[in-house]
């Protein structure tokens, strides 16, 4: 098995992605990441989406900010800082509209309805505005680093073809019939558009009433206006994905599931010539104790039972049995990654008694990011 | 008796992968026990549902997925916002599912564009689905389904998914969709509907927990009850946990107790697993934590034990029967 660096990434890469599936650790990854390379000197920023209320507390985010604050209690003896917010889609994807759209159409394209739903409930608009957001900062110029956590997904994927889905939906056919009437103007239209629109028309009125039709339509002619803008950024951004200086980190908890997933996004990221740092296993339990198997506690514990002896000794050897064969379950459950994808670097991360909630409990978490040369070997 | 004796929808939600499916599976089986016959739906279009019963992918139609303890069936079906939004034209509009204007939207995307521009009308045709199997009635008058269980969007989109007639409200104020919105709504909110919370005992997903109750109780939407899954049992007595977890666990006794039980127990050995103790302590602390946090929500609480692997179709039926032994169905 190949071990990553995670240190040489740190110093190195412009822009890192943590990337899995739901709940596996990322925006602890990201977060741990983005303070550890602070503190080895870089200037810093972490974008972070939706992290738990503590954490978010402890970098000083208490609520939705698009713009990134300053982290207080890291160590800048290096030189480095470390800046964080927190993601806020809707308001990401207004000030979009509203750099792009002319004055008079921006005020329209908010005021929509159907706007007020495709920026709050589209799926794949959260992923679009942490690239969008992720694309600011990078052309800020304020930092060496940004780092960016991705969106709880149930598919890492997601964060890869959302923005796509985005554009090629405003692109798509239903959008360019609904814009006819607009271009084409009075009888022109009817000549323009198939038979079969006619009917769609016929059928979503039956539906859902004339009024909002027309509401749809407007706010596609509005939105129109600024599709161009809208291509173009998506593209560069993802373009910026592709570019030197940014690194991917996948990250899986041993579990079937999650490591399922990140094998499907490590092959996506090699077809996409995406540049992958390597997997971090989070959350993996290890024994200290090698001398003693399972087999060899769980016999002794038993024996002490039976003979009436020290309840406590047999119970801390039942609990040292159950994590021996978890560890074991989940070093099988890695190792079949690995086989699969020996060339892609790995560290694993120890599952902490407590919740990552704070700096200290981030730095830990870094150190071992860092240091992780206890894998597979518990 | 069962804790929701008149629920005869059973809406099963939490956060992202704290098993929603699986539980929603296990209640249709407590649910179906004894001779009943329920429906369990999904509408998120990724099979869950097929692959936990082992079967090949759903199509758009209430198959038998499964038999329960003491007779009674499971039926399962996967709403699909097409399929949905073709049967509603048909049963309103009476337009064929294979005419030529269905065929035309279909061909044209159109569905896909209505459903994407205007979410709450996606989940109109969803949750409609899903109540008419509610109120669907045989000839004889009696329904269709004893109960209904759906696998919901995790909790992030819950309310806005149920709350229909709020989403819809802010872009269709009258018409037809209108209509049916207020009628999916009326049941939803009514007795006959419960919304469950999975959870596990950790930070997040219990803070989920407490946030979707909130929500829901907000949009008036009837709160059932709370599962707590993939349960430890601690595995230290009582009085070692607290001593483990102040760090004050009696390391001379376990020494003691080792070497009764013939083994060496050399210091290093001894502080190792007096360290595995502490953190397992911690850890029970924190689920203990947790615990306390739901109870506060005064809501029925049921908890599932973490099965060794991942749940396959026999741990199905032990959940399920733990379900039904705690009350839930
Ligand atoms: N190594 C670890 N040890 C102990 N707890 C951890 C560890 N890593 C993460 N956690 C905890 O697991 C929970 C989920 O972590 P996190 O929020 O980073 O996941 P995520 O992948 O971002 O989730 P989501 O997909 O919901 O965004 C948090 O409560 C966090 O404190
Ligand atoms: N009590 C349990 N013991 C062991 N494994 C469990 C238990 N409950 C669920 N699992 C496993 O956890 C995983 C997630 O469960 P499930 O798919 O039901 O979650 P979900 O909430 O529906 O996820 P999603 O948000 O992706 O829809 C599955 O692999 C399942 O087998
Ligand atoms: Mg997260
Ligand atoms: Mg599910």
């Amino acid at each position: 098995m190949k071990h990553l660096d995670i240190d040489a990434t740190l110093d190195s890469a412009r822009i890192l992605v943590c990337c899995g599936s739901g709940g596996v650790g990322k925006t602890t990854t990201a977060a741990a990441l983005a303070l550890r390379a602070a503190e080895r000197g870089r200037r810093t920023v972490v974008l972070t989406i939706d992290p738990a209320r503590r954490l978010a507390q402890s970098m000083g985010l208490s609520e939705l900010d698009n713009t990134p604050l300053r982290v207080v209690g890291v160590d800048d003896s290096q030189g480095g800082s470390l800046d964080a917010m927190m993601l806020d889609m809707k308001r990401t994807f207004d000030e979009i509209v509203l750099t792009h759209a002319e004055p008079s159409k921006a005020q329209a394209i908010l005021a929509n309805p159907f706007y007020q739903a495709l920026s709050s409930s589209f799926a794949g608009t959260q992923e679009y505005m942490a690239m969008e957001k992720l694309g600011q900062l990078q052309a800020s110029g304020d930092y060496d680093l940004v780092v960016v956590d991705t969106p709880p997904t149930r598919s890492a994927l997601d964060f890869l073809d959302a923005p796509q889905r985005l554009t090629t939906f405003l692109d798509g056919r239903m959008i360019r019939l609904l814009l006819a009437p607009a271009k084409a103007g009075g009888k022109a239209y009817l000549k323009v558009v198939s038979a079969g629109f006619n009917v769609f028309t016929g059928v979503l009125t039956k539906i859902i009433g004339a009024g909002v039709l027309q509401d749809v339509s407007q706010f596609v002619a509005a939105l129109e206006t600024m599709f161009g803008g809208f291509r173009e950024r998506a593209q560069a951004t993802y373009d910026l994905l592709k570019a030197p200086g940014t690194a991917f980190v996948v990250v899986a908890a041993p579990e079937r599931d999650a490591l399922r997933e990140a094998a499907y996004f490590v092959e996506r990221l090699a077809a996409e010539r995406m540049p992958l740092a390597g997997l971090v296993v989070n959350r993996v339990h290890r024994s200290a104790v090698t001398s003693l198997t399972p087999e060899t506690s769980l016999a002794a514990a038993q024996s002490l039972e039976q003979s009436g002896g020290s309840p406590l000794a047999a119970a801390v050897l039942r609990l040292h049995a159950d994590r021996v064969q978890l560890a074991g379950r989940e070093q099988r459950l890695e190792q079949r990654f690995v086989s699969a994808h020996p060339d892609v670097p790995v560290v694993e991360v120890a599952a902490l008694p407590g919740d990552v909630h704070d700096l200290a409990g981030l730095r830990a978490v870094g150190a071992d990011l860092a240091g992780g040369s206890q894998a597979l070997s518990a | 008796m069962a804790d929701f004796p008149g629920v005869r929808l059973h809406v099963v939600n939490g956060k992202g992968g704290t098993a929603k499916t699986t539980v929603a599976a296990a209640l249709a089986l407590a649910l179906a026990s004894g001779g009943k016959r329920v429906l369990l739906t999904e509408v998120e279009g990724r099979q869950g549902i097929a692959q936990l019963f082992d079967s090949p992918p759903l199509p758009y139609e209430e198959r038998k997925v499964a038999v329960a303890p003491g007779g009674g069936d499971v039926h399962a079906l996967a709403i699909d916002p097409e399929q949905a939004l073709l049967d509603y034209l048909h049963l309103f509009y009476k337009l064929s599912p294979n005419g030529i204007p269905a065929r035309s939207l279909r061909r044209m995307g159109a569905i896909d564009f209505a459903t994407t521009v205007a979410p709450g009308m996606r989940d109109v045709l969803l949750t409609g689905k899903v109540k008419e199997a509610v109120v669907r009635r045989n000839k004889d008058g009696s329904p269709a389904y004893d109960a209904v269980v759906l696998d919901a969007p995790p909790t992030g989109r819950i309310v806005r998914f149920l709350n229909i007639s709020h989403e819809v409200g802010g872009l269709a104020k009258v018409g037809p969709i209108k209509t049916q919105s207020d009628n999916v709504m009326a049941v939803l909110r009514s007795p006959q509907t419960a919304v469950h919370l999975v959870t596990l005992l950790e930070e997040m997903p219990v803070q989920e927990t407490i946030d979707g109750v909130a929500d829901l109780t907000a949009a008036q939407l009837p709160v059932g009850g709370v599962v707590v899954n993939a349960v430890r049992e601690p595995l230290l007595p009582p009085a070692d946990l607290v001593a483990a977890e102040q760090g004050r666990l009696d390391t001379t006794a376990l020494a003691t107790g080792l070497k009764e039980a013939g083994l060496d127990a050399p210091e290093p050995l001894v502080q190792a697993l007096g360290q595995e103790a502490l953190e397992h302590a911690q850890r029970v602390a924190l689920e203990e934590h947790g615990r306390d946090t739901l109870a506060r929500l005064e809501r029925p609480s049921y908890e599932l034990p973490l099965l060794p692997d991942a749940v396959d179709l026999g741990g199905l039926y032990r959940l399920a029967a733990s379900l039904r032994e705690q009350g839930m169905a």
